[in-house]
């Protein structure tokens, strides 16, 4: 909301620059800008009359104006405007003026004739964007006079971005009350003209809810003169507010609003038919609203209808059909209190929103509306002249009042700083908010009806802190009452993995939460998504069910920048839906593409393969990697031939392997990229160490060739090996594995190395030998192994 | 005629000296004194002579014996030298060269903020603690003293889904209301770090984007105590004296309310009033609505962007590079 500075000054004027005035606002939980009135100002422009308006001899679009600008003999000026015409006063820039935007005004000669000045639009003196001939000024201007003086500048403008529970500041009255509170100086109300009631005209007006609607006055006028015109004063005071000019009656609802913070809507009455009913939309009912939409209420929004039907969505908009329009002679004002869910849930369903919606979802004083009426009908005699007739009024005209219970201890408790009895009263009075003691060092508050956010102790507390200042609360050093949980060193914290994952040259991303639908089905095809209601984009509409649908578009923006090797990692929640019920898993995944190695001069270039990014995985897993196992296991998204499944202890951990070719032609992906991804809450915890004693004995080794089939595993032939029953082998490596000459087409020759050792004492030769040839035995019996010579 | 003794002790310094490498004067080692060697021949001699020449002969050869053996030591000392020097010579490697394997990784800008942040706090005795994403009405509105009609509900802000049974957590307060729910009892001093959404898309706004919130329930619990609290995690966060500025503010789960701004000095030299956080002491609703009686216990609550921490901590300008995850980017938190 804007204000202009001079209106506020009108109510208060604390000895003090706007800035300064601005700062204390601040500082008193108002957040504000200060902004100038005027972009730029002109100089030497004056109120001048049009005293002759004739053809210009050359030129058709022209007029040779002859105006009085108070100088004392009249200047003869040649003009473009269309409404140049005699009679009307509008800025004249003399000779020597100069304009916004630099334009110095000389004489000068205009197709043969003289000109001394121009006349001036509202654009060219930087009061609108737009204009469409000479600014007309109020008839009664002074001519001669400054504009700058007509107009009422200079002037600043308050630009005011207030939090949703501070509705009572959004006018002049509001905004002087809390700058009267904060200096502690009197606010005062400019005088104005009582109504007097002349005739007796009234619409009957029925309130289906007090809840809805718990006030509603309204009000005939009759007898308006449909060529009055809003006055220079209003409408600059308007447009410093940012509102546009209108009609004379909106135009002085909407000043009243800005005045006193009550919304007003002026409806044409000889419109209306029958009586006004506040009440809730029928399923399907239609209005037209002023700005020509129309609104289908599905959900029992709050209407303002007459007999025929809706006139008003209340408080957000009036209805095109009955309005105020040009000729208008006779209006029925409303001041009503809306209830703010009722206009919230209008304004957000329809994304509608006014000046009047604004307030009431924040809240208008439900103690108000008379006197916004009165003095609405005062502005329309005022401006527009008329007969005023009695006002109608429903519901509660004064609010209940609100008593809050105020404890010092407590005050001193919450705020953590000691404020005197006399302050706290002195600070709350500035408020307008009584004191009345109480027993036991406590007070009965009773708040004024324009503060609707002061409803409980801590809500006065913290109008005593905001004006004590919390600057001048002083931080207490902790001595804080702790209760910390019980670690678990077996529970690793993400931290660590992550720590581990990037010490080993893997680079963390945090992608958006929400993906591509179409990537994410392709990858993931089985794993119902969420979708999202109101998604920003199509492509981010549902929310992820796999990391790598974020860390392959990741992927490719790197590599469209000539990245070709990436190694990338997140950590994060994907989300799916179980037995209809959200479920939430934290994820740790990773993707790998383009060489095994940075280029380097001294190691072979070769693509990262399969067995690169298990031996990632694999470090992942701390002590506990002994429970994993790897199962070829096919995947939508993974190669069949190069893909397992991790499972611990026979749990699902995730998923390994190389992306599916077929995935990478849909996808149009630069090569096939190596992912994993695992389940963080099944891999979290690792064992606590446990040391066992160590050998003292030396160990020994055998080296064993066997040419297998190409189907058994690794695993299968570590199996066998474990299953020899020997007790003292401590460890097998696989250490060559040939395929090709030598050796039929399927099968292959792996090359063991067995480890023995025994705690207790050196083993022999022949035990050694004995446990070798046992082992041979069971490969070749088990396996069909044969052995190499 | 010429002493043999002196004619071969002359004779073989010169050998000795003469010999180029280490295997030759080990052979010349082994012909003078070896077994069968020729000083081992002179000593041989004594047995045939006159006790009274034996004596004399004697020491005379072990002088020659103990002249050959230092030369021959003296000599093999300085070849190996040589050889030494030579073999480092030809083993000299670049050790300019950059070395083999895998380069760095590193752990992304937010991560590290937040992970910095929960360290401060956590030696201000809070524990970490983390919840759901994904959440109801109730802990990320209802709880939270979030009326029906409050703009913040609005469907501009927030992400539903599920036809609006269930919404992206807008904050990461609801964790506060979930964990003072599990609790038995305060004291209560937690952290809550966490992915947050917003349906906002632009240069300053990411529809995701990540908090922390921090909440201390306690009997007597005072703004003093957080203004003291946030105070000092400022400073220990930027490393220096923060002019921290506590201003009221209005969020719908605190009562009193306030932003904190900070003193931020442009790199111009000129200075203003940055934003960075929002705190209270908990509304009482919000005690009441999780069963923890406002009288005897009060709180605080805090809530910043761990975006904007990162920004102001480490220059960077666009909020849009944190997701976009540019390896260029990234790259230079390592």
């Amino acid at each position: 909301m804007k204000l202009s500075e001079n209106w506020l000054r009108e109510w208060v004027n604390p000895a003090a620059t706007v800035e300064q005035i601005a700062e204390r606002l601040v500082m008193g939980g108002l957040e504000l800008e200060i902004e100038p009135a005027l972009s730029e100002t002109a100089s030497k422009v004056v109120v001048g009359l049009i005293t002759r308006a004739e053809r210009h001899p050359q030129a058709d679009r022209l007029q040779v104006c002859e105006v009085d600008a108070g100088t004392g003999t009249p200047l003869q000026i040649v003009c473009g405007a269309p409404n140049a015409r005699v009679g009307i006063k509008v800025p004249c820039a003399l000779v020597g003026a100069e304009l916004p935007g630099g334009l110095k005004i000389t004489e000068a000669q205009l197709r043969g004739v003289d000109s001394f000045g121009m006349l001036c639009s509202a654009k060219e003196l930087a009061l609108s964007d737009k204009s469409d001939g000479l600014l007309e000024l109020d008839a009664d201007a002074k001519v001669g006079a400054p504009i700058e003086q007509h107009l009422g500048l200079p002037d600043k403008v308050l630009n005011l971005e207030i939090t949703p529970n501070r509705g009572d500041c959004l006018s002049v009255l509001g905004l002087a009350r809390d700058v009267a509170a904060l200096y502690g100086v009197q606010m005062k109300r400019p005088a104005q003209a009582q109504v007097v009631v002349e005739g007796h005209q009234q619409i009957k007006v029925e309130v289906e809810s007090v809840d809805d609607c718990p006030n509603y006055a309204g009000r005939v006028v009759s007898k308006l003169n449909p060529k009055a015109r809003t006055p220079d004063w209003m409408r600059e005071r308007l447009r410093r507010s940012g509102i546009r000019c209108i009609h004379p009656v909106v135009d002085i609802t909407n000043y009243v609003m800005l005045e006193l913070g009550q919304p007003l809507h002026a409806f044409d009455a000889d419109r209306l038919s029958g009586s006004v009913r506040v009440r809730r939309a029928r399923d399907g009912e239609e209005i037209r609203l002023l700005n020509e939409q129309l609104i289908a209420c599905r959900n029992r929004e709050l209407l303002i209808s007459d007999d025929s039907g809706a006139v008003a969505l209340a408080g957000v908009m009036g209805g095109l059909g009955s309005g105020v329009q040009n000729g208008t002679t006779r209006i029925f004002l409303e001041s009503a209190c809306f209830a703010p869910a009722a206009v919230a849930g209008t304004g957000r369903r329809h994304k509608l929103a006014s000046d009047a919606s604004y307030r009431f979802e924040r809240g208008v004083d439900p103690g108000l509306q008379r006197q916004a009426l009165d003095r609405a009908t005062q502005l329309v005699l005022q401006i527009c002249g008329g007969e005023t007739h009695p006002v109608t009024q429903v519901g509660r005209s004064q609010p209940d009042p609100v008593s809050i219970r105020l404890r010092r201890s407590r005050l001193v408790q919450v705020l953590g700083h000691e404020i005197a009895a006399k302050e706290v009263e002195v600070l709350l009075g500035r408020l307008n908010i009584t004191l009345r003691a109480e027993v036991g060092d406590a007070w009965i508050a009773r708040v004024p009806s324009y503060r609707y956010d002061l409803r409980i102790e801590a809500d006065l507390i913290e109008e005593v802190g905001r004006l004590y200042g919390y600057d001048r609360i002083p931080g207490r050093p902790y001595a804080a009452q702790l209760a910390p949980s019980q670690a678990r060193e077996a529970r690793r914290p993400l931290l660590r993995i992550k720590e581990v994952a990037a010490a080993r040259g893997w680079q963390e991303i945090i992608s958006l939460a929400f993906v591509d639908p179409a990537l994410q089905q392709a990858l993931n095809p089985e794993v119902p998504a969420i979708p999202l209601d109101n998604p920003i984009a199509d492509n981010l509409s549902v929310m992820r069910t796999t990391l790598w649908a974020g860390l392959i578009p990741a992927w490719l923006y790197n590599r469209a920048r000539q990245q070709d090797r990436v190694r990338l990692f997140e950590a994060g929640v994907c989300f799916t839906l179980r037995g209809g019920a959200v479920v939430e898993t934290s994820r740790i995944a990773a993707l790998a593409a383009g060489r095994a190695l940075p280029e380097q001069w001294s190691s072979a270039s070769r693509p990262v393969d399969f067995y690169d990014l298990k031996a990632e995985l694999i470090a992942l897993l701390g002590n506990s990697v002994g429970e994993y196992r790897f199962e070829a296991a096919e995947h939508a998204a993974l190669h069949p031939g190069r893909s397992a499944r991790v499972r611990r202890a026979g749990t699902p951990c995730g998923w390994i392997g190389e992306l599916h070719p077929q995935l990478v032609r849909r996808l149009d992906l630069p090569e096939a990229a190596l992912v994993y991804e695992l389940d963080w809450e099944t891999m979290r915890d690792v064992k606590v160490p446990k040391a066992e004693a160590l050998s003292e004995f030396p160990s020994s080794r055998r080296d064993l060739a066997i040419v297998l089939p190409e189907s058994v595993s690794a695993e299968q032939v570590l199996h066998c090996i474990s299953g020899a029953g020997v007790g003292f082998l401590t460890n097998v490596r696989v250490f060559d594995i040939y395929r090709g000459k030598g050796l039929a087409e399927n099968e292959k020759s792996v090359a063991l190395g067995l480890l023995f050792n025994d705690a207790s004492r050196t083993l022999t030769l022949q035990e050694i030998d004995a446990a070798s040839s046992a082992i041979t035995q069971a490969l070749m019996r088990d396996l069909g192994a044969v052995i190499r010579q | 005629m010429t002493d043999p003794i002196e004619e071969l002790v002359q004779q073989a310094q010169a050998d000795i000296a003469a010999c180029g490498d280490e295997r030759t004067l080990e052979t010349l080692r082994v012909e003078l004194l070896g077994k069968k060697g020729r000083v081992t021949e002179l000593l041989k001699q004594l047995g045939g002579m006159a006790p009274d020449q034996r004596k004399a002969f004697g020491e005379r050869v072990n002088r020659a014996k103990d002249a050959l053996s230092a030369a021959l030591e003296s000599r093999g000392a300085t070849l190996a030298e040589s050889t030494l020097a030579a073999r480092l010579a030809a083993e000299r490697i670049d050790v300019t060269l950059p070395g083999r394997g895998e380069a760095s990784g590193g752990l992304h800008p937010i991560t590290r903020t937040i992970q910095r942040i929960a360290e401060i706090f956590g030696e201000m005795g809070f524990e970490r603690v983390e919840g759901p994403e994904i959440e109801d009405d109730f802990h990320n509105f209802g709880a939270l003293n979030i009326p029906e009609a409050h703009p913040a509900r609005a469907m501009a802000d927030t992400f539903y889904v599920l036809n609006g049974e269930r919404l992206l957590r807008t904050h990461t307060s609801p964790v506060q209301i979930r964990t003072m729910q599990q609790r038995e009892k305060p004291p209560i001093r937690i952290i809550c770090p966490g992915r947050v959404y917003r349906v906002d898309s632009d240069r300053t706004h990411s529809p995701m984007f990540h908090q922390m919130e921090g909440l201390y329930v306690a009997e007597k619990v005072s703004l003093a105590d957080l203004k003291y609290d946030l105070q000092t995690f400022l400073s220990r966060f930027f490393e220096r004296d923060i002019e921290a500025l506590f201003r009221p503010s209005y969020f719908p789960f605190v009562e009193p309310g306030a932003d904190v701004h900070i003193r931020w000095t442009l790199p111009d030299g000129s200075w203003r009033w940055l934003e960075v956080l929002g705190c209270g002491v908990v509304h009482p609703k919000v005690l009441e609505a999780v069963g923890i009686d406002s009288e005897k216990y009060s709180g605080y609550a805090f809530g910043m962007g761990m975006e904007r921490m990162a920004m102001l901590r480490y220059g960077v300008d666009d909020l849009r590079l944190f997701f976009n995850n540019d390896l260029r980017f990234l790259e230079q938190f390592r």
